[in-house]
C-alpha cells in the first residue's frame, strides 16, 4: 500500500519549513523527519516524493537515507532501544547489556521483534557519558543501566504502561 | 573558584527568560547594542583569548577577523551544537539548562560581525536540549530580543535551529555546513575557509555552543579579566566532561591551567572502588591517551599539545587498572570506521582495516606480523584525508601501541594457530 505523503496539508508543513532558508534543498533533513515522525519510516514512495518535492535526483535522496543514521526505510518497533557502545558506556558494561538486551528479547541488535513491539540497535556515542552505560529508548536518555533497570523499562513498555 | 556557564545548571529554571534576566542576563547585548561599536566587540573577543571550545582550539577572535564584510552577500552565523566527539557532553547542559546564554552569545557574535541570519545545527538525537533551546528562542523573539530592532536598536537577527540526523562527520564544520544544505555531510576542502566561502557559498562564523556562551561574559567583565583566568595563549574556564572509572561523572567548569590530576582527583572524586589509574583520554576520542604518569599535564591546548595529545572537545575518559588496552582500542576503532564518511580512501579504509585486525587480536586469532601492519597502515591515516577525523582516529590509534604495545604483544599468539594445528 502507498500512500501519498506530500498531501496539500503536508505540503504547507513543508513549504513552511522552506521558508527559513534562502536555498530549499537545505530543508530537505528537517522536512525528512517531519515524514518520519508522521508514517514511522520513510519508505520507497516518500524518497520519490521527497526527490520530485525538492526537484533533486532520486538518488539524492536514497543518499541522505544511507547517510544518515536516524533516518529508517522501515518502522522501528514501538519500543525503541538504542544502547550506545562507545568507550565510556563501553568501559562500564555497555557490551553486556547489549548481549542482556539480546538474549531477552531473542533478537540480534539491528533487528526488531516479531510483534513489533521492540527494536534493538547499538549505538555510537550519545553524548551523555555521564550516565554510562546508557541507552536511548524512543525519545529518552536513560543511565546509568542495570541489567535489573533494563529488564525493569522491557516490562513497562510491554505492558503498556508507558505510550 | 568561580563557575561562569556551570553557576546557571545549578539555578532552578534557568533555561525560562525570566530566571535568566533576573540573573542578569542580555546585560551584555542589550548594552553592547546601545553603546558599543561592532569592532569593539571583536576586539574584546581578540584579546580575551577565547579559544575553540569545539574541538580545534582556534583562536575565537582571529576567526572572526578573517570573515570579508564588504563582499555584497549575507553573512552567517552557524552554531555548532552536534556536540558527538565520545566523551562530550558539556554543550547538552548548555542547551538544556541556559539557552538563553547561547542566544546571548549569538547576538553579540552577529552584531560583531554584522550577521542577519544564524543556524543552530544541533545532533539529532537531542530531544530535551532541542525542545529548551526552541522554547528559549520563542522566547526571546516574544521579548524583542530576536528579529526586527533588537533591544530599540535598529539591530536584526533571526535564528532557526536545524536538527541534524545521526552522523559524528556532520560535527567537523564544514561537514556540517554540507550537511544544513541538505546533502550528506562530506567535508569540504579547504581552503577556502568557511569565513571567506561558508554556507550557500557565503562568508560564515561557525563556532561551538560553549565558545559563544562566554562572549556574554567577556563583554561584561571585560577581555583582560577573562584572559587572567586561563593561561598563556589560553584564555578563561572551559567546561570538562568527565566520564568512565570515575566516582563523579559529570560537567566541571574549571580554569584551563587546572591539572589533569586535580580534574579527576579533586573534582571527579577520583577512581572507582579506589583502584588504580590506567590511562586517560584527556579531550574527546581523537585524542591521544595519556597515562598514569602524565596527570600532572596543565588541560590547556597548548600545554596538551606539547605531550603528543590534544585538549579537543574537553571530553575526558578515565581508564582504571582493570580496562584492557586492546579493547578499549577496538571500541575506540570501532567508532571512527563506523562515522568515517568514505570520502577519502586512507580514512575509509584504513579505519576499517585497522579495526578488522583489533577484532581478530581480541578474539584470540591475532598474526604474528598484526602490530607491524598496524602501524603500518596507522602511518597513511593522518595528513591524507580532507578533514581531521583521520588524523584524530591516528593520534589516538597509535597512542594506545606506543604506551601500550606490550599488552597487544601478549594477546597475539607468537605462531599463527591455524598453521600450528595443521
Amino acid at each position: 500500500m502507498s500512500v501519498t505523503v506530500f498531501t496539500p496539508e503536508f505540503k504547507r508543513r513543508a513549504d513552511q519549513i522552506c521558508a527559513n532558508y534562502p536555498v530549499k534543498r537545505a530543508a530537505a533533513l528537517p522536512v525528512m523527519r517531519l515524514i518520519q515522525e508522521e508514517y514511522g519510516a520513510i519508505s520507497g514512495k516518500a524518497e520519490l516524493e521527497i526527490a520530485d518535492y525538492f526537484q533533486i535526483p532520486p538518488a539524492d535522496v536514497r543518499e541522505l537515507m544511507t547517510f544518515y543514521t536516524l533516518f529508517y526505510s522501515k518502522p522501528k518497533g514501538q519500543c525503541h532501544i538504542q544502547i550506545c557502545r562507545t568507550l565510556s558506556c563501553a568501559l562500564l558494561g555497555a557490551g553486556e547489556l547489549i548481549r542482556y538486551m539480546e538474549e531477552k528479547l531473542g533478537i540480534k541488535a539491528g533487528e526488531t521483534t516479531k510483534d513489533g513491539q521492540f527494536s534493538l540497535d547499538k549505538a555510537e556515542c550519545l553524548g551523555a557519558c555521564e550516565i554510562a552505560p546508557m541507552a536511548q529508548i524512543n525519545k529518552e536518555y536513560v543511565g546509568p543501566l542495570t541489567k535489573e533497570k533494563l529488564g525493569k523499562i522491557l516490562k513497562q513498555y510491554y505492558l503498556g504502561v508507558r505510550d | 573558584m568561580e563557575k561562569l556557564i556551570s553557576r546557571f545548571f545549578k539555578i532552578p529554571n534557568a533555561s525560562s527568560v525570566s530566571v535568566y534576566l533576573e540573573e542578569g542576563g542580555y546585560e551584555s547585548a542589550r548594552r553592547a547594542l546601545k553603546e558599543m561599536k561592532p569592532e569593539q566587540i571583536e576586539a574584546e573577543v581578540k584579546n580575551s583569548n577565547l579559544r575553540g571550545l569545539g574541538g580545534a582550539g582556534f583562536s575565537c577572535g582571529m576567526k572572526w577577523s578573517f570573515v570579508p564584510r564588504n563582499t555584497g552577500k549575507p553573512i552567517y552565523l552557524v552554531v555548532n551544537a552536534d556536540e558527538g566527539e565520545p566523551g562530550t557532553f558539556k554543550d547538552k547542559y548548555i542547551l538544556t539548562y541556559v539557552p538563553h546564554l547561547l542566544i546571548e552569545g549569538m547576538i553579540l557574535t552577529a552584531y560583531a560581525v554584522g550577521i542577519h541570519k544564524a543556524f543552530i545545527y544541533i545532533r539529532g538525537e537531542y530531544e530535551i536540549p532541542y525542545l529548551k533551546l526552541k522554547e528559549a528562542v520563542d522566547e526571546a523573539y516574544g521579548k524583542g530580543f530576536l528579529g526586527e530592532n533588537i533591544f530599540g536598536t535598529s539591530f536584526h537577527l533571526d535564528i532557526v535551529i536545524h536538527r541534524g540526523a545521526g552522523a559524528y562527520i556532520c560535527g567537523e564544520e564544514t561537514g556540517l555546513l554540507e550537511s544544513l544544505e541538505g546533502k550528506k555531510g562530506f567535508p569540504r576542502l579547504k581552503p577556502p575557509f568557511p569565513a571567506v566561502v561558508g554556507l550557500f557559498g557565503c562568508p560564515t562564523v561557525i563556532n561551538n555552543v560553549e565558545t559563544l556562551s562566554y562572549i556574554p561574559f567577556i563583554i561584561k567583565r571585560g577581555s583582560e579579566w577573562f584572559a587572567k583566568l586561563g593561561t598563556e595563549k589560553n584564555g578563561g574556564t572551559r567546561l570538562f566532561s568527565v566520564s568512565g572509572h570515575v566516582e563523579k561523572p559529570g560537567v566541571y567548569e574549571l580554569p584551563m591551567g587546572i591539572t589533569l590530576r586535580e580534574i579527576i582527583y579533586e573534582y571527579a572524586g577520583g577512581i572507582i572502588e579506589n583502584r588504580k589509574l590506567k590511562a586517560v583520554v584527556p579531550g574527546g576520542l581523537s585524542a591521544a591517551i595519556l597515562t598514569a604518569d602524565e596527570l600532572d599535564v596543565k588541560m590547556d591546548f597548548d600545554s596538551l599539545k606539547a605531550v603528543g595529545s590534544m585538549g579537543g572537545s574537553g571530553g575526558i575518559i578515565v581508564m582504571d587498572e582493570t580496562t584492557s588496552m586492546v579493547e578499549a582500542l577496538r571500541v575506540t576503532m570501532q567508532f571512527f570506521a563506523h562515522e568515517s564518511c568514505g570520502q577519502c580512501s586512507p580514512c575509509r579504509e584504513g579505519t576499517g582495516w585497522i579495526y578488522r585486525i583489533l577484532n581478530r587480536i581480541v578474539d584470540g586469532k591475532g598474526r604474528p606480523n598484526d602490530i607491524d601492519n598496524l602501524l603500518d597502515i596507522g602511518k597513511y591515516l593522518g595528513g591524507t584525508t580532507i578533514c581531521a577525523l583521520a588524523d584524530g582516529a591516528q593520534m589516538a590509534f597509535l597512542s594506545y601501541l606506543k604506551k601500550f604495545r606490550s599488552e597487544f604483544e601478549t594477546v597475539i599468539p607468537k605462531q599463527n594457530k591455524t598453521y600450528a594445528n595443521a
